[in-house]
């Protein structure tokens, strides 16, 4: 393109009147659309990540076998996978609820560690011994207020400079994960860190009452359930509430919203609060859950992934149940690739950054319809 | 704490706050073409690590510090291709797909750069001392004993203000991300552009990728812009989309970094993790200020950021 006008354009016939395919806008994505278009992406998804496999010098089919070996193969395995689909399910909605209003909260992984950082104080500090001694069941609820008091505490940040003084929430919510880990590693290097710890980043080991209970012989916890409960709570608010209706038309359109009358800039600090309090309860969940204790390197990026996560789910919590569990079975396949091949497990961030590709151009089809047009004359002419 | 204050102190901060603000200067002036053609990319992380591997690795495979620049150059334009395509073409949601550039530069860095962890560099950009310019008290220790690339930014910054702002060029590039449909109709190729310039600012980001992997912290590691990229995309606003700015930002922003290492280095009694926060902290501080500024004298993003164009749907 030269600086100069393109008057060749002017006399051409405009292509996109004349004959042939264009695009036409769907005002609504037909449900077969919504589901036919995330599970096409995944899979064109698996196929350049082979390519990419295979360009790294690996046999991409070997490499999936195992992976899927290593995630869904044994009832063992398959239980490895719903641990890691706890904190992305619980994460993935907390995201998908402020992505509905256009609130790009990125801070998840922040809000995570947050939650996890008030739970480690509350039980290793905070609890009374009355309390411990009337055991899990007392002292859960507890918890939990304090892991989403955690999430939602550090969620307002963003939320309030949003809502209230127009600042990008997107680099606030991001730059908050730095801080909100730098935070927790000076905890477990400093003043929480386990005196009798040979010298390892960690905190203490929480007294047996804050454990969540576990399914049988497996890992898989209660969180799971939080998380359940929580994509059904969400599915009816977001349907069936003024709130959800609100937050819609806000996502919708900010100004539309305004000129309704309805308070955004307080939805969306609302947004941001219940966006971060399901993180912090993924951060307490794991926690209490897994870990026991506050370590080092806590979440291997559980918010990043909860944005996939939410949107491959469409939004709708009960996409995001499936694609948590698709989702958490490529972290432990990727992570099995690790331990019987010696191969990064970085590939299964770098297939998510695919998928999403895909679903992202795959869009297209669900928004708009391909049609064919025959030539129409030049209506300007 | 004596030592903060000493002149040498000083300059060797401000000194350190030129190589490590050109990192995010490049990427910030490459965000903001982009941002200016109406499509923002919020991949700059993912395309500055694309861009600090493939400079690392290209330098080691040809043993040369400029190639491998050139190559990142090249990975991250590459990078940008996939969000110009995703958004101009395929009209997908910007910030999502920006958002996926990021994760699948980061998995795809980790992935691939595994093997080339806590390799020596063959080669890097090491410092050139001026002649004469560099004798200059101070002022020839802080401008001109840098590397070659933090000189090339030198020149960078005037060139992009003077492109974007005086020449016709610059003005169809505004243009379209003001108004498409008016760019539209006075026969620009609007997505020809957008193509043009996503992909231009990647190709800037890939540079401050390489900057940090072939000059201020020569070698790989995953994740090693560690936010930079975000940093940038900040400072785009608090550069209220003008190079210039742009610039004074990321001199800031270097200064902040720089200082804190030094801070840390000379043993101030706080905690390293919370000086490590400083950078961080110190964007969601400048971005608050920078948006009650704009917000005060009304200077908006371009019009069009974030919205595809589609001609039937204006």
């Amino acid at each position: 393109m030269s600086g100069a006008p393109a008057t060749g354009r002017l006399s051409g016939p405009d292509r996109a009147r004349g004959s042939g395919w264009r695009l036409e806008r769907v005002s609504n994505p037909s449900t077969v659309a919504q589901i036919v278009v995330p599970i096409a992406s995944i899979v064109a998804a698996l196929v350049l990540g082979g390519l990419i496999i295979f360009g790294a010098g690996e046999n991409p089919l070997t490499v999936y076998r195992e992976m899927a070996t290593g995630a869904f193969g044994s009832q063992y395995q398959l239980s490895e996978t719903i641990v890691k689909m706890t904190p992305l399910l619980l994460t993935g909605l907390g995201v998908a609820v402020a992505f509905r209003m256009q609130l790009w909260n990125i801070g998840a992984e922040g809000q995570f560690y947050l939650g996890a950082i008030f739970v480690t104080g509350v039980a290793l500090f905070g609890l009374p011994g009355a309390l411990l001694a009337a055991g899990p069941w007392a002292v859960i609820p507890v918890l939990v207020l304090a892991g989403m008091l955690g999430g939602a505490l550090w969620a307002a940040i963003p939320g309030v400079l949003r809502g209230y003084l127009g600042v990008n929430e997107t680099i606030t919510s991001l730059m908050l994960n730095y801080v909100a880990i730098l935070l927790s590693e000076w905890l477990v290097h400093g003043p929480w860190k386990n005196p009798v710890g040979y010298g390892f980043p960690g905190t203490e080991f929480f007294p047996a009452a804050p454990f969540l209970p576990t399914w049988g012989t497996t890992r898989v916890h209660l969180g799971l359930f939080f998380g359940l409960i929580a994509g059904l709570v969400l599915f009816v608010v977001l349907r069936r509430t003024r709130w959800g209706y609100e937050i819609t038309v806000t996502g919708g359109s900010e100004r539309v919203a305004r000129y309704a009358g309805m308070a955004t800039a307080r939805n969306i600090v609302i947004v941001m609060l219940v966006s971060g309090a399901l993180a912090g309860l993924a951060g307490m969940a794991e926690i209490t859950g897994i870990g026991h204790s506050l370590q080092r390197g806590l979440s291997p990026g559980y918010g990043y992934t909860a944005i996939i996560v939410a949107w491959l789910g469409r939004l709708n919590p009960f996409g995001i149940i499936v694609v948590a569990f698709l989702l958490a079975g490529l972290l432990v396949g990727g992570e099995q690739l690790q331990l019987s091949l010696g191969l990064s497990s970085a590939i299964a961030p770098m297939l998510q950054g695919t998928i999403l590709f895909f679903l992202l151009g795959g869009d297209l089809l669900t928004r708009y319809r391909i049609v064919r047009r025959a030539a129409t004359p030049e209506p300007f002419a | 704490m004596s030592e903060v204050l000493t002149v040498g102190f000083l300059t060797s901060v401000l000194a350190a706050a030129i190589a490590s603000g050109a990192a995010i200067l490049y990427a910030a002036i490459g965000e903001t073409f982009a941002e200016r053609s109406g499509v923002l990319n919020l991949g700059v992380e993912g395309m500055m690590l694309i861009g600090a591997l493939s400079g690392f690795a290209v330098c080691s495979w040809t043993g040369s510090a400029p190639v491998g620049a050139a190559g990142a150059i090249v990975a991250g334009a590459l990078m940008a291709g996939i969000h110009a395509l995703l958004t101009v073409s395929f009209r997908a949601n910007q910030v999502v797909s920006g958002l996926a550039l990021t994760i699948f530069g980061q998995g795809l860095t980790a992935y691939l750069g595994a093997s080339l962890v806590g390799q020596p560099a063959p080669d890097k950009f090491s410092r050139l001392a001026i002649p004469v310019l560099s004798e200059i008290p101070w002022i020839g220790t802080i401008l001109f004993r840098q590397d070659i690339l933090a000189y090339l930014a030198y020149a960078v910054v005037p060139l992009s203000w003077w492109f974007m702002f005086r020449t016709r060029q610059g003005l169809n590039l505004r243009a379209v991300g003001e108004n498409p449909a008016t760019a539209d109709a006075m026969g620009l190729n609007v997505a020809a552009l957008r193509y043009r310039y996503v992909m231009l600012g990647g190709a800037f980001a890939g540079l401050g990728g390489a900057v940090i992997s072939l000059a201020t912290n020569p070698g790989w590691s995953e994740n090693m812009t560690a936010g930079r990229g975000w940093i940038a995309v900040a400072l785009v606003i608090f550069g209220t989309w003008n190079p210039a700015r742009v610039a004074i930002g990321a001199l800031l922003f270097g200064a902040v970094e720089a200082g804190q290492f030094r801070l840390q280095g000379i043993n101030v009694p706080v905690s390293s993790f919370f000086l490590s926060m400083l950078p961080y902290l110190f964007t969601i501080v400048v971005l608050v200020i920078a948006t009650q500024r704009s917000r005060r004298l009304r200077i908006g993003q371009p019009a069009a950021l974030g919205r595809p164009y589609v001609r039937e749907e204006r």
